[in-house]
């Protein structure tokens, strides 16, 4: 049986898988920035703070990492506004793409910092820098470095897993798929399309982000 | 207006987890088996073998799982073949566990010391003995406790085949939603379902990890 | 301004501290005169890392009293801690630079955030420091560029941009290659003769002999004796002392 392909069809529609490319990655970048930041305050928590902070954390990051995503955004989205807090769809999406990320980078943060050196410690707080001092400007900058790989591959599938946002009208790339089928029914050729833009986001996305780690973080500073 | 009692809700879900269950034992059996082949064709000296492997790890690793499923939904449908949600599904999870389950079990066999492989070669083996005999039995020690953690990215990867339509616990949690007006209610149930599912896999494979002694890379 | 009216850098009375079930330290008495140049000496487990920690509270200790420059230390108020450690400077056996910032940064990094100098001062401070121990060229340079003794006299300028008036020294020249000791010590040496309140713990006894106003010698976690280098070194008192001494040999 003769399968017919017509992916001009989908191709001709670039404008709105553009826009769809473009919403992920918006997506991904505020998810990201928030996420890690959620993530190494949580890490900290787990290593300096109060037991109930720590057990706090820990039951956060269980549950994020033993509970699908789509659950937890369906439960920002429809489940929320019953407690009277109605969010709209993009802000539903960055939300529970933060907490899944901040659940898992507490845990490659906190793996970061615990691998620094007993003596890098000593020697700040014998320059008589408080613990937060330490903690932003000696302990992190090396920390960073070290789980880079790890946290970018997270960030990564953070953004794969982002393509379910589209199921509550969050327009990023799967929904512009989505779109551009329910149009021409060209639904394999869409998807395959929109299955290829992901892979080139995943490269370009890991790109940006091994260059912003570097620049931002690794606290590499002259002068 | 039919009221329904958490009771109602629950058992209703609970036997959608079935479904979650068994979608989960099928693509993790059946990716593991896809897997095993993938892993001797990684592990043959034939360059082109290893880097098809690769591709397609890449592929499946570089690439939503939602994506995976419409693709095999859509393109079971292109080639004329019965398309339920249930075959689309079993065949997406499927592909994408043996990718992620290869690449895991090629990392424990990359983990086995290199003196190994000399050791077996000195010994005269043929690289099929060295495999099974040195290699592989070492290799799988390491691998058990990533293994069964990557079970837990199986059901997790389960609850997307509601989108194609596939009634599991999720797709159940969405219906009872619709009839019952109790999203938070109900979708806390599935995601404390989930979680009932998952973590004592989690703190199984941790235990593992910690019993068998090694850390993977 | 007479010296006796001034109190001792740091006066530490019956000190004790035990790791566990091990007690390393069995009751130090010492008093250090500001200015006074100590050399502590002894065989590893003494005892002298950890009195030399207990000082600026990186240990804590069980009993006894600790005080630096008339303060008595307490563990349980860290404004307190931080103020003491501006006083008190140390210097590692394993440096301990900041591997990502450059020499001139590791300098800055302290004085800014906790004396909050401005930038161009601090800038200033920290060449002058870096040439002070010999090291303007390396302002730019990571500590991964460095020689063990280049990284050293970067530690030493990075202790000393906090303007402390007490340093202490824990085997800074330990971890060091033979050849590398000798510029490290001068930094060392010059800073005893400017005036610095200096406690080495410390193997190189010829090091010790010409610089040191006082030698300590400490032995199962306790002073077995202690004077000056002259004659210490020449007339030990102690059996445990001249064994020590002749198994340096």
């Amino acid at each position: 049986m003769a399968v017919e392909l017509d992916f001009a069809a989908v191709l001709t529609q670039w404008p709105i898988l553009l826009k769809g490319m473009g919403w992920t990655l918006g997506l991904t970048v505020v998810s990201a920035i928030l996420g890690v930041l959620l993530g190494t305050a949580c890490a900290w928590v787990r290593t300096q703070g109060r037991s109930w902070g720590r057990t706090l954390v820990a039951t956060y990051v269980e549950l994020i990492r033993n509970t699908p995503f789509i659950v937890q955004l369906f439960f920002i989205f429809f489940g929320l506004p019953s407690l009277g807090l109605r969010l709209s769809p993009e802000w539903s999406s960055v939300i529970a793409m933060v907490i899944n990320l901040g659940a898992y980078s507490a845990e490659i943060v906190r793996a970061g910092i615990q691998a620094t050196p007993a003596g890098q410690i000593e020697a700040a707080l014998s320059l008589a820098l408080t613990r937060m001092q330490t903690f932003i400007y000696v302990v992190l900058p090396p920390a960073f470095e070290r789980i880079w790989p790890a946290l970018v591959s997270q960030i990564i599938i953070v953004m794969l897993g982002s393509a379910v946002c589209g199921q509550i009208s969050t327009e990023e790339l799967s929904f512009a798929a989505n779109l551009i089928q329910s149009r021409n029914f060209r639904a394999f050729e869409a998807f395959l399309v929109a299955t290829g833009a992901y892979l080139l986001l995943s490269v370009v996305t890991r790109s940006l982000l091994n260059w912003a780690g570097p620049r931002f973080l690794f606290g590499r500073r002259r002068g | 207006m039919v009221e329904f009692s958490l009771w109602d809700i629950f058992s209703n879900l609970l036997l959608a987890a079935r479904w979650t269950v068994a979608l989960s034992l099928i693509a993790f059996v059946g990716g593991g088996l896809v897997g095993l082949g993938l892993l001797v064709a990684r592990t043959l000296p034939l360059k082109w073998l290893q880097i098809a492997v690769a591709g397609y790890v890449q592929v499946f690793q570089g690439t939503p799982l939602l994506m995976q499923l419409f693709l095999a939904y859509f393109g079971l449908a292109l080639l004329g073949w019965e398309t339920s949600a249930w075959t689309s599904a079993a065949l997406a999870l499927t592909l994408y566990s043996s990718a992620f389950l290869v690449e895991i079990w090629h990392g424990c066999v990359r983990a086995v010391p290199k003196g190994q492989w000399e050791a077996a070669q000195s010994l005269a083996l043929s690289f099929g003995e060295q495999l099974r005999h040195v290699i592989l039995p070492q290799a799988l020690r390491i691998a058990v406790a990533p293994t069964v953690g990557f079970l837990v990215q199986v059901v997790k990867g389960t609850a997307l085949a509601s989108v194609i339509g596939f009634i599991e616990l999720t797709k159940a949690g969405t219906m009872i939603t619709n009839a019952t007006f109790k999203p938070f209610l109900v979708y806390g149930c599935v995601a404390l379902l989930y979680f009932l599912i998952c973590y004592p896999i989690s703190l199984y494979a941790r235990s593992l990890e910690g019993k068998l002694h090694v850390r993977r890379t | 301004m007479s010296d006796a009216l001034k109190p001792a850098a740091v006066a530490i009375e019956g000190l004790r501290k035990s790791f566990g079930s091990n007690e390393v330290l069995k009751g130090i008495d010492l008093q250090v005169q500001p200015g006074e140049v100590i050399a502590i000496i002894g065989k590893s487990g003494s005892g002298k890392s950890t009195l030399l920690r207990c000082i600026n509270g990186l240990e804590t200790f069980d009993q006894g009293r600790l005080e630096v420059q008339g303060q008595v230390l307490s563990h349980s108020k860290p404004g307190a801690m931080r103020a003491l450690r501006q006083e008190v400077g140390m210097i590692f056996q394993s440096f301990n630079l900041f591997p990502h910032l450059s020499a001139g940064r590791n300098v800055k990094l302290a004085p800014g955030l906790v004396k909050q100098t401005p930038g161009p001062q601090l800038d200033a401070q920290a060449r002058a420091l870096l040439a002070r121990v010999g090291l303007a060229d390396k302002f730019d340079a990571y500590p991964d560029q460095l020689s063990g003794g280049q990284q050293q006299r970067v530690a030493i300028a990075r202790a000393l941009a906090m303007s402390p008036s007490i340093l202490l020294c824990d085997e800074i020249t330990s971890a060091l290659d033979p050849e590398l000791v000798g510029e490290v010590l001068a930094v060392v040496e010059t800073l005893a003769q400017e005036g610095m309140t200096l406690l080495m713990v410390t193997h190189e006894m010829n090091f010790a002999r010409k610089v040191s106003d006082r030698v300590v010698f400490m032995h199962q976690g306790r002073i077995h004796e202690q004077g000056p280098p002259q004659t210490l070194f020449v007339q030990p008192q102690t059996p445990e002392l001249r064994q020590f001494l002749s198994s340096l040999t």
